[in-house]
């Protein structure tokens, strides 16, 4: 029989975990949900943007009543829990019904603090919190003029924007001198006042209230200086408590809240608590991004199993009132030894500061210019070191997803049918819809559903700003640890860490220690495995074709219609007349239908049926040809200009340079493509520095450039160092390379692996430390020898036959 | 009566991997998991008819080659929140051989 498993709470923590639940194990309980509030789950901060009239309750439901019936969840709205008998494992409802339960998990949210004033039981006298507030809210208005909303925070300001959009006249009452102290410092704070004033609220600072005054229905609120303000509506927005009075009545141990520990455990092993009803490391939380970090860990110790621990959360606070763009997280005031970095434009209304603490964000504010708000919480969480592009940092991270949209990355002020995703032909409008609609959160949902930055990924920022413009901080940004895949929940460099101090060389190890959910992987995890092994261990690890995608398994590129391309090698470019006459013969001998001169400096044949490819193959590998591996996660091209041999200009050899260059490059295995490129003078004709590894040839020697990228976002390299002789040039790039194929992440380029672990980083092991440089160029040399083995000739002499051979048969 | 034909010996399609028949009308693609079930669907995904047998196999479904879907190769349904299906054909393993059914080929 099923265990039962009782929810009280039908909130969005509560339903959250549940959520999570049925997608590791839908069939472990028999689940009941009862819930004080007569709905089904919605989404409770999109109140405000009902209560200002842009979207309606339809809108903002998260979990439908079908929901619960496909899940096989029984819901009890309206029913109030009133008892937990924890001797007979059982709840008991306002309404007398029971449920008894194996496990219990508390999802009580919540109460909004009312202050303990004479008056404050007065008609009229509300909260908000719930969609009966918002009901009360909107009824008021209709009859009503004035307002006052006590609070000065951000839920308080959302009520007051909202109760004004309906006709009141709304004063705001704060007991401190700047508005949401606890979110912005004092000069965001002022703007964020006066813009609020422009659009018609009115504020009372520092003011304390002391009674509202009234008979049965409240008429006015006093303060303690005497003075008095009509008020025929009351919204105290001054805080919340966790709403605890179940778990502390059945004798659970509660102190602000319920206390949890780091797997959602109350001091009862059979009762769990998630959500704002929580205390957990002596932190209540009160917005949804931590919540649902929760969720998480819940609903894997109530699947049993087990893996995850909850560490806390870093929060970040984003204001929903339309046209006031405002973002705030970490600690942004600073103290002894901190430094504020400030821009400040009094024209445009924008006020921006960081607080930085040894090179690297401890908090943000920002104010009328956010979009780059999710960008700074990801440095800041990740701690990354801004020392290289400090200077520029405050300015945001111009190529956050701009291609093709240059300076229109506004996203707020983006038209619906503003394209966001050029791959996928994915508008604005679309996306939002299907946040709306499907209730999404996070980056990966809306993958799923819409497909918006789901192949090339240069939007991805774009629709980062879209999500959490949408859904505000209910915006699951990616979490603190991002796991590989569905497939675990071990990051990249857990992986990568484990295979080399575990000395794991299978698969199956990996999959084994690090506790995979599936037995054989998936389509992203298979071929990073395949990889980080065979980096580690090039002599010992044994390939796995199957891991791979097809066009590594094939060595062509896949095209459209099920064809393959062939791109012999040719090393700097240099080519022969033989050549060129065996590449033409192929061609007449395949009938290939077309040939390209490509952006790599060599011959592109397209359309070849992939039966033919091994005896094409051995014609070219005969005629000396190699595979170019343009298809691979591999070396692709070293792009060479003419040199000193003939250009007027040339300051060295740098045709020569680049073939030896690709002579010791070519077959590696790398985590994304690798391209290089010589340049013989400054001129840069070969365009080194958009590459990978570029050189630049000088009179006095060679510069060495460093993770440059020419596709989707364009980024130019980094100068690394200056040397004097190509075997130097050989051993820095040897070392780089091999620096990336260990330490970076499977399909990050060098571009973004650069700018994540700091040129600082790469400069401190391979320019500073030369017995590390030495030792990782003969680290590479060593996995030459076993990849510099043509894998064209290998097929065109029978390996792998099986992969290009079809069974024909008559039906 | 089910018309069985001989398509291949079981050793001869990789684990994880695939073989394609080509038959008059269709090209199909066999698949081969772990645990040695073998799957034949039609060789077209139901996006824009990506050859499958290209693709990546990971428990009972295949990843597209050309743009990521994911297809359940029991049932030749597309997973997740695409939509979309492709023929099936019944298959069965006697003796180390792989068998087709002949029925729905002629249709396809
Ligand atoms: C053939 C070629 C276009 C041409 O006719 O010139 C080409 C063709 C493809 N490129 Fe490219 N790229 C080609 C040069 C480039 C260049 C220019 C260069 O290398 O100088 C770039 C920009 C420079 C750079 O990479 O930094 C380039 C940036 C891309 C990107 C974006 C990479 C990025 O990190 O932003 C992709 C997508 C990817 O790799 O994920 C891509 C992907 C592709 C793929 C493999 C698409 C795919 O996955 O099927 C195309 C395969 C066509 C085919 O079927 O053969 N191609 N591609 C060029 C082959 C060069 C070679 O000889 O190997
Ligand atoms: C107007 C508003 C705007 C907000 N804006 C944001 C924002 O922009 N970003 C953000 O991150 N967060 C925001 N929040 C906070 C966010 O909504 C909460 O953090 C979140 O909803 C808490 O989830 P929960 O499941 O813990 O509690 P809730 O969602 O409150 O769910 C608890 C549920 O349990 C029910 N319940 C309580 N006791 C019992 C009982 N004994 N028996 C049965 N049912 C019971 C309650 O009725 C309630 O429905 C906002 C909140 C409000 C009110
Ligand atoms: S060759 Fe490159 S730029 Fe051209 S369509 Fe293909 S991926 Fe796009
Ligand atoms: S053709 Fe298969 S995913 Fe597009």
């Amino acid at each position: 029989m099923k265990e039962k498993l009782v929810l009280v709470g039908n909130g969005m923590a509560g339903v959250r975990t549940l959520e999570e639940l049925l997608k590791t194990d839908a069939d472990k309980y028999e689940i009941t949900v009862f819930g004080a509030e007569p709905h089904p789950n919605y989404n409770r901060i999109m109140l405000s943007p009902v209560l200002a009239g842009e979207k309606t309750i339809d809108d903002i439901i998260l979990n439908t009543v079908e929901w619960y019936e496909e899940n096989n969840i029984t819901l009890h709205s309206g029913d109030l829990v009133t008892r937990i008998d924890r001797v007979n494992q059982k709840v008991v409802t306002e309404s007398g019904s029971e449920a008894s339960y194996d496990r219990l998990l508390l999802a009580t949210g919540s109460n909004p603090f009312i202050i303990p004033i004479p008056g404050a039981d007065l008609d009229g006298v509300i909260g908000f919190r719930d969609i009966a507030d918002v009901d009360t809210m909107l009824a008021t208005a209709k009859d009503y003029k004035n307002a006052v909303v006590i609070g000065g925070g951000l839920l308080g300001l959302e009520a007051a924007n909202g109760l004004m959009k309906n006709g009141m006249d709304v004063t705001v009452v704060h007991l401190l001198d700047s508005l949401m102290e606890r979110q912005l410092d004092k000069p965001a704070s002022a703007l964020l006042k006066s813009s609020l004033e422009e659009r018609g609220l009115t504020f009372l600072m520092e003011a304390q209230t002391a009674s509202i005054e009234g008979d049965g229905r409240v008429s006015s609120v006093k303060f303690a200086d005497g003075s008095e303000v009509e008020a025929d509506l009351v919204v105290m927005a001054v805080g919340i408590r966790p709403n605890m009075t179940l778990a502390q009545e059945a004798g659970i141990y509660c102190d602000r809240g319920i206390v949890v520990n780091d797997t959602m455990q109350t001091y009862d092993p059979k009762v769990y608590a998630v959500g704002e009803c929580v205390q957990h490391r002596d932190i209540c939380y009160g917005l949804v991004a931590p919540l649902f970090d929760q969720a998480k860990v819940a609903a894997n110790h109530l699947a049993r199993i087990g893996s995850k621990r909850y560490e806390g959360s870093v929060m970040s606070t984003k204001l929903k009132v339309t046209g006031i763009d405002l973002f705030s997280a970490g600690e942004f005031n600073e103290e002894e030894g901190d430094e504020a970095m400030v821009l400040q434009d009094p024209a445009s209304n924008t006020y921006k500061k960081l607080v930085i603490r040894d090179n690297r964000i401890k908090g943000a504010v920002m104010y009328g210019d956010t979009i780059d708000g999710t960008w700074y919480f990801q440095l800041m969480r990740e701690g990354t070191d801004i020392t290289s592009f400090r200077k520029s940092i405050l300015f945001g991270q111009h190529d956050l997803g701009d291609a093709g949209h240059g300076d229109e990355t506004r996203v707020a002020a983006m038209s619906d049918d503003a394209e966001i995703c050029g791959c996928n032909g994915v508008c604005k409008g679309e996306i939002v819809d299907a946040i709306v609609k499907k209730g999404l959160f996070t980056l990966d949902d809306v993958r799923a559903h819409t497909k918006a930055s789901s192949s090339c990924g240069s939007c991805t920022g774009l629709v980062e700003a879209v999500l959490s413009n949408t859904v505000g901080d209910g915006y699951d940004a990616s979490p603190n640890k991002q796991p590989m895949c569905k497939c675990t929940e071990h990051s990249h460099d857990e992986v990568i860490d484990a295979i080399k101090e575990n000395e794991l060389k299978t698969m199956d190890a990996v999959r084994d220690l690090m506790d995979w959910k599936t037995p054989d992987g998936c389509a992203a995890c298979r071929p990073a495995l395949n990889y980080y092994l065979l980096a580690r261990w090039p002599d010992e690890y044994q390939d796995d074709a199957q891991s791979r995608f097809i066009n590594e398994r094939a060595h062509g590129n896949i095209q459209k219609d099920g064809t393959y391309s062939v791109v012999p090698r040719m090393f700097g470019g240099l080519v022969k007349p033989d050549e060129l006459r065996a590449i033409a013969d192929v061609c007449d001998k395949y009938e290939v239908p077309e040939m390209k001169v490509t952006g790599g400096q060599r011959i592109d044949l397209f359309g070849v049926k992939k039966e033919d490819l091994p005896p094409m193959w051995k014609d070219l590998s005969d005629a000396g040809f190699v595979s170019g591996h343009a298809y691979g996660k591999a070396m692709r091209t070293v792009k060479t200009c003419a040199g000193n041999t003939w250009c007027r200009f040339g300051t060295q050899n740098s045709t020569g340079l680049g073939v030896k260059l690709e002579e010791l490059t070519w077959g590696s295995w790398m985590p994304h493509k690798f391209k290089l490129a010589v340049s013989g003078c400054p001129r840069n004709c070969a365009e080194a520095t958009i590459k990978d590894f570029g050189v630049v040839c000088v009179d006095s020697g060679y510069e060495l450039h460093v993770g440059g990228n020419g596709g989707i976002k364009v980024r130019v390299t980094d100068l690394l160092t200056r040397v004097e002789t190509e075997e130097e040039v050989l051993e820095y790039c040897g070392a780089f390379t091999q620096m990336y194929r260990e330490e970076a992440h499977y399909l990050e380029r060098t571009a973004p692996w650069v700018e994540r672990v700091s040129l600082g980083y790469i400069k401190e092991r391979i320019l500073d430390d030369a017995a590390e440089r030495k030792a990782l160029y003969e680290r590479f040399k060593y996995g030459q020898k076993f990849s510099q083995i043509d894998p064209w000739k290998a097929r065109a002499e029978g390996a792998e036959a099986h992969e290009f051979n079809t069974i024909k048969i008559v039906a | 009566m089910t018309n069985w034909i001989e398509a291949v010996k079981l050793k001869d399609i990789p684990r994880l991997g695939s073989r394609v028949i080509k038959t008059d009308t269709v090209n199909i693609a066999l698949f081969r998991t772990t645990l040695d079930e073998v799957f034949a669907i039609k060789d077209e995904c139901p996006h824009k008819q990506g050859p499958l047998s290209q693709g990546i196999v990971h428990g009972t479904s295949v990843t597209c080659p050309l743009h990521n879907w994911k297809i359940d190769l029991a049932s030749g349904e597309a997973l997740g929140p695409d939509e979309g299906c492709t023929n099936t054909y019944s298959t069965k393993v006697e003796n180390g051989m792989v068998y087709l059914t002949s029925d729905k080929m002629m249709a396809a």
